[in-house]
């Protein structure tokens, strides 16, 4: 049974369409990346999939339950990691916890908050209010609080937005522990790297629709081949080279001041300027080409 | 339908138990502030107005010395800033700022409850609040009596429905200024019109009406009739009281649930 089944569901806002016709199906015991740019409807599908935003058409089941009218039995057995940090910041970490243990009816409250602050490493700060807590303790905290009562699905909305690097490499160890343990996980993000190193599978999301699904690698050869080739030169050069890629058929994407040359190995004879650095195709090439966003 | 094997029903007491003790966990970082001011506020309201006014310009009002009159009147005035402020400020900076409700509604809790169980934590906190001013007028020579026993339910009533009205307030407005307009177009008149400091029966007729209708008033009535006697128009007062908590409770569960739910 796939923990989550959405068909042409449709979500609007005013003129807006932030869902257009989405289906999606992840299979119970898989990481899924949903990856696309900002406005590309992952919010909002995480949104219908809590019952806290109604479709205007489409089928929605999460564990078995129909959704929207079935959502508080759904979200009794999934877990939520927001985008936002949304800690009562004033009050302990423990009580933090312990909340959230009360609101999910664990049996035993004491043993839950003990298991999350385990896994969230701050059972020696348990006693202290949120506001003394790091960013990066406070990132783990609001992790373990939507894992309190150890949920079959968890939906990470953009786990590591706006997070230093040093703290959004021990979310990514923390997720990785969660995925080897077999849980499903729905995970947003619009950072490639965070998708291709969690991710089981990826599905690029934009204006509201899944434009590809795959395996990371699967969607690297499918989209971008094996090899890209990056020319650093001047604007003018850059217009040039562009051109004659893309005249021998290759495909060009921007890669900030430079161009990137996407399945440089199929390039003809002078199609690719000598002095291009190449390398092994990447997903960021795919999600590059496929929503004609800069990745991040 | 279930929670680690328990079932899920509409109005769940564990939902509604574990958004209150949210309040709790909270309440415990500020109670003594709150509570210093609460204690404090009646103390000064007592000596300026009670003992002010009585010393000056009047002695007693409907046969009640003056102090007396104007104490058991600050209950109304103690449950109405306990309650209808605290759910607009409260309930808006949670709900736009903090991202609170995002986080309860993700668990297995629905709007419903949300509502009630932020309308029975304020309705608690402002029973309580609003006996402090009655006690404090023992302390001026209130005579204790035994219907005194049953302000804190009076409050509780009251106060149910001013945190509906407050809730339904913080969804209805776009920005917290706005808050202004409600203070100056619903609070303050209500308080005024009370008949906590002045009796309303030497005002306008149509001022007179509006009394009537106004909860607070009925409030005023019910707490002065557990201090110097009930009558049996008190019965219809509290139910009245019911009535608005209902009725405001069904307000603020649907004015949260269009602007929570997408």
């Amino acid at each position: 049974m796939a923990a989550i089944e959405l068909r042409d569901v449709v979500k609007r806002f005013g003129p807006i369409t932030a869902v257009d016709g989405l289906d999606l199906d992840v299979p119970e015991g898989i990481c899924l990346g949903l990856l696309g740019p900002n406005g590309a409807g992952k919010s909002t599908t995480m949104r219908l999939l809590t019952g806290q935003a109604l479709p205007d058409a489409g089928e929605l089941r999460a564990l078995g339950h129909e959704l929207p009218g079935d959502a508080k039995a759904a979200r009794a057995e999934m877990g939520v990691v927001p985008q936002l940090d949304n800690l009562d910041v004033d009050v302990t970490v423990e009580d933090n916890l312990a909340v959230f243990a009360r609101l999910y009816r664990v049996p035993d409250v004491r043993a839950a908050v003990d298991r999350a602050l385990d896994l969230a490493r701050l059972r020696e700060r348990r006693r202290d209010a949120v506001d003394e807590l790091s960013g990066g303790m406070r990132r783990r905290l609001l992790l373990a609080r939507g894992l309190v009562h150890e949920p079959k699905l968890i939906l990470l909305d953009e786990p590591t937005v706006g997070l230093d690097p040093q703290i959004r490499t021990q979310l990514w160890t923390l997720i990785d522990e969660l995925r080897s343990r077999g849980t499903t996980i729905l995970m947003s993000t619009h950072y490639i790297e965070e998708a291709e190193r969690l991710a089981d599978e990826v599905a690029v999301m934009a204006n509201g629709r899944i434009i590809s699904r795959g395996r990371p690698a699967a969607l690297i050869a499918e989209h971008a081949g094996r090899e890209t080739a990056e020319v650093y030169a001047p604007p003018e050069r850059l217009v040039e080279a562009r051109a004659i890629a893309e005249a021998d058929g290759l495909r060009v994407r921007p890669a900030g001041p430079a161009i990137a040359i996407v399945g440089s190995e199929r390039a003809g004879n002078g199609s690719v300027p000598d002095d291009a650095v190449r390398r092994a195709a990447s997903l960021e090439d795919v999600f590059v080409l496929l929503t004609g966003e800069e990745a991040e | 339908m279930s929670a680690g094997g328990v079932r899920l029903r509409r109005l769940e007491p564990a939902a509604i138990g574990g958004v209150m003790s949210r309040e709790v966990a909270n309440f415990r970082t500020y109670w003594r502030g709150t509570t210093f001011s609460s204690v404090l506020e009646p103390i000064v309201y007592l000596l300026a107005f009670g003992l002010g006014l009585s010393a000056t310009l009047v002695d007693e009002v409907a046969g009640v010395p003056y102090v007396q009159y104007v104490g058991t009147g600050m209950v109304a005035t103690a449950v109405i800033f306990s309650s209808a402020l605290p759910a607009m400020f409260g309930t808006f900076v949670k709900h736009r700022f903090q991202n609170t409700y995002d986080a309860i509604l993700a668990a297995p809790v629905d709007v419903e409850e949300l509502v009630s169980a932020e309308m029975l934590w304020i309705g608690t906190r402002a029973s309580i609040y609003g006996c402090v001013p009655l006690l404090v007028t023992i302390g001026f020579g209130l005579d204790p009596a035994w219907g005194m026993l049953l302000t804190p339910l009076f409050c509780f009533a009251t106060a149910l429905g001013f945190a509906g009205f407050g809730v339904a307030m913080a969804a209805t407005v776009a920005k917290i200024d706005q808050f202004n307009y409600v203070t100056a177009l619903f609070v303050t008149p209500l308080f005024l019109v009370s008949g906590a400091f002045f009796p309303i029966d030497e005002l306008p007729q149509g001022v007179q009406i509006v009394a009537q209708l106004n909860p607070l008033h009925q409030l005023v009535e019910l707490v002065r009739g557990g201090a110097f006697g009930f009558e049996p128009v008190d019965l219809i007062r509290f139910a009245g009281l019911a009535c608005f908590a209902f009725l405001m409770w069904r307000v603020a569960v649907r004015r949260m649930a269009a602007r929570l739910i997408d």
